[in-house]
């Protein structure tokens, strides 16, 4: 296994909020991976599972028990397009914007969510209820054009599909 | 595990399998897992086990069928297929089990879709379970490996691979067998082996079909080639946007250890080999293989000049081989059938088969695997049943951001590496998305810039300002503000990016736009000159583009 020259003097840095023991799952990551500064990547994979962003405290912390510098552990984690630093809504509607998709519909649908609830891609409700996001391609090109809603990937999606299945999201609508 | 072993829990697999008259199969890949094929296959398990059925009958969760746009597919082993099945037809299924199939559910076998398919890569796929090892070893599973474990010396297995003509699935190209000696001559402390299944094309989803619907395959495929090169640890490097494909691979390493077939000393020999996951997190330039490289490392995914090549130093700077999901996944096959059978099926120069994904505007779209060498218009037409609505054909694209758009005149092209080449476009990992007149060609270039662009990783300049700058200009072409001079600038940029750009991505992605302003020219015209777009896609004004 990879050892990475652990030093004597090193202290081990404590979680951004140590009574929290989501930070147990970080931290058995990171020893699996022998706090190893190749474990960055799959360090924040876990941290986004486990808490659904990463924040500065998280990457100061991972930063820190991987010693490396934070600017590396920022420059990965705004390189890759999958990490988010800030927190989604409630709910997520993802809308796929792969080729298939594209030709199928996807900005389309993108549009009526603009009207519908005023946010573009990437944007979260004022309320932090719903995040529309985009995705690269979900590798469902043969149900497009596809929308996940939270977890559920839906295939054909047409406007006013979208429409019903936010409607049910939005608390009270006058 | 010895091959006696191995063949004792084939028998009893196979003796456990043949307790049931019947046999149903569901596919709970993720094509019809999003239409609830999980739910169906509940039902059909509850319904059993609520009657007695002569002969008794087993429910099986199994992998990718291909006709993904008819989903939920349910087939029996009485060769009937099922589609779009409903949580309450599973009745009405089991009832058919011995009588006539239920006429309003089935989807027709005897058609072109799945006649004209040569089943390599996917023998398994809708037939084994992909969570259960037994399965797959009951369909000759690691057979393979153990003959190749056995009986061969490494440079023999070398040797069948050259021999079988196998090139690079994931788009290259590159002769297989060469790549694999260039490992196995290189020195170094360790080797390393890399699957790569970060099929970051839009469009395309082979990859994910096959490790959802057969991971064992790729492991079996992985554990030859590192027998041969010499390599002593391996990752498999796939998306994370993948979390079924990701489950199931999990699930196959863990079985894999547990019988021994991973580990140390398999099956009693002085081979060791060791598999690990590494997700990536999202970046298009994670396929070109320095890239990949720096990412499983845990850094940037950003490329690096070649020379030197992976194969010399690679994955922490030791010899390291990098092939793709499907070439793995042919590499069982090859092994047991013999490198010559493999070198039957194809062209001259492209041997064997290739699976695509096909999209778009085609009635059938899902998972097809066709012998090199096959024409697009059998594609599209006799596979794909042609285009929806009765709508004309406008183009194929193939090969994703770094491919091409091919018209009418290509239909009747036999499909290898060298005429899609030649076309202007790429084999690329196997996208193939079908577009008709409703498509505006400058639309479809804009989108692949725009993917481009914000893909680029910064680190050359040609790429990270020429995709920006090609992007602005295909902006302005599709919102009627550009003229000649930008069309001239555009194909200047087209140059300069081909041959400058460090690594495939920025070489690569003016190919959208070559071939678009090739065959598509009349668009562009209608765009510059006549201010109009003849799809009735693109609009001037105000409104900008989001994405």
């Amino acid at each position: 296994m990879v050892t990475s020259g652990i030093g004597a003097d090193f202290a081990k840095p404590t979680p951004p909020n140590a009574s929290d023991k989501r930070w147990k799952l970080v931290d058995a990551t990171m020893r699996r991976l022998g706090h190893h500064s190749r474990g960055l990547i799959e360090s924040l994979h876990t941290v986004q599972e486990t808490f659904g962003y990463l924040d500065e405290d998280a990457l100061r912390y991972v930063a820190a028990s991987l010693r490396v510098p934070l600017s590396r552990a920022y420059g990965v984690a705004t390189f890759y397009q999958f990490f988010t630093l800030k927190p989604a809504g409630e709910h997520t509607c993802v809308v796929c914007m792969g080729t298939a998709c594209y030709i199928k519909g996807a900005p389309q649908l993108l549009s009526s969510l603009k009207r519908e609830l005023g946010v573009g891609p990437g944007e979260t409700t004022p309320d932090g209820q719903i995040s529309v996001l985009t995705a690269r391609c979900l590798g469902s090109c043969g149900l497009a054009p596809a929308v996940v809603y939270d977890k559920d990937v839906a295939g054909k999606v047409t406007t006013p599909d979208l429409r019903n299945r936010i409607a049910k999201w939005k608390p009270h609508v006058a | 595990m010895s091959p006696e072993e191995l063949e004792q829990i084939a028998e009893s697999e196979r003796e456990r399998q043949s307790c049931f008259k019947h046999t149903v199969r569901v596919c709970v890949a993720a094509g019809c897992q999003s239409c609830q094929s999980e739910a169906v296959q509940s039902a059909l398990e509850k319904e059993i086990a609520a009657r007695q059925i002569p002969g008794g009958c087993q429910v099986k969760g199994v992998g990718c069928m291909g006709l993904c746009s008819e989903g939920p597919l349910v087939s029996t082993n009485r060769g009937i297929l099922y589609q779009k099945v409903a949580e309450k037809d599973a009745s009405a299924i089991l009832d058919a089990l011995d009588g006539d199939p239920v006429e309003e559910l089935v989807c027709r076998t005897d058609v072109p879709f799945f006649e004209r398919q040569t089943k390599i890569v996917l023998e398994n796929s809708g037939n084994i379970e992909p969570e259960r090892i037994e399965d797959y070893i009951a369909a000759s599973g690691y057979s393979a490996l153990m003959q190749v474990l056995t009986e061969m010396t490494p440079s023999q297995v070398i040797e069948e691979v050259s021999k079988s003509g196998l090139r690079g699935r994931g788009g290259a190209g590159y002769p297989t067998g060469l790549k694999w000696s260039t490992v196995a001559k290189a020195v170094g402390e360790k080797k390393y082996l890399i699957c790569n299944a970060d099929e970051g094309d839009p469009g395309a989803f082979m990859d994910r079909s096959v490790l959802e619907s057969d991971p064992h395959r790729v492991l079996e495929g992985m554990l030859i080639a590192a027998y041969a090169v010499g390599a002593s640890e391996g990752f498999i490097y796939v998306r994370a946007e993948y979390p079924l494909a990701i489950k199931r691979l999990r699930i196959a390493i863990k079985q894999a250890e547990r019988l021994g077939i991973l580990g140390i000393n398999i099956c009693g020999t002085r081979f060791s080999f060791r598999v690990d996951l590494r997700l990536g997190a999202g970046a298009f330039v994670c396929g070109e293989e320095t890239a990949l490289i720096a990412s499983v490392e845990g850094k940037r995914g950003m490329p690096r000049p070649r020379p030197p090549y992976p194969a010399q130093e690679g994955l922490f700077g030791e010899p390291t081989l990098i092939n793709n999901v499907e070439t793995y996944a042919n590499i069982a096959p090859i092994i047991r059938n013999g490198g010559a059978w493999y070198a039957k099926i194809g062209t001259e120069k492209s041997k064997g088969t290739k699976v695509f994904a096909l999209a778009g505007r085609v009635n059938n779209t899902g998972l097809v695997e066709v012998p090199m060498g096959i024409s697009l218009r059998e594609i599209v037409y006799d596979i794909g049943g042609g285009i929806p609505e009765g709508k004309r054909y406008k183009a194929v694209q193939t090969g994703g951001p770094s491919g091409g758009c091919l018209p009418e005149e290509f239909l009747d092209m036999p499909v290898d590496y060298e005429n899609l080449a030649k076309a202007g476009s790429i084999m690329g990992s196997g996208g193939m998305i079908v577009m008709d007149e409703s498509s505006c060609m400058v639309d479809v270039a804009k989108y692949f810039m725009d993917f481009c662009m914000s893909e680029s990783c910064g680190k050359c300049v040609p790429c990270r300002v020429g995709t920006y700058q090609m992007n602005r200009i295909l902006e302005a072409i599709t919102r009627f503000e550009a003229g000649q001079r930008e069309i001239s600038q555009l194909q200047e940029l087209t140059d300069l990016l081909k041959s400058t750009s460090l690594c495939g991505l920025g070489q690569s992605a003016p190919n959208p736009v070559i071939s678009t302003m090739r065959y598509f020219a009349d668009e562009y015209k209608a765009h510059v000159d006549g201010h109009s777009c003849p799809a009735g896609i693109c609009h001037s004004g105000d409104e900008k583009d989001e994405g």
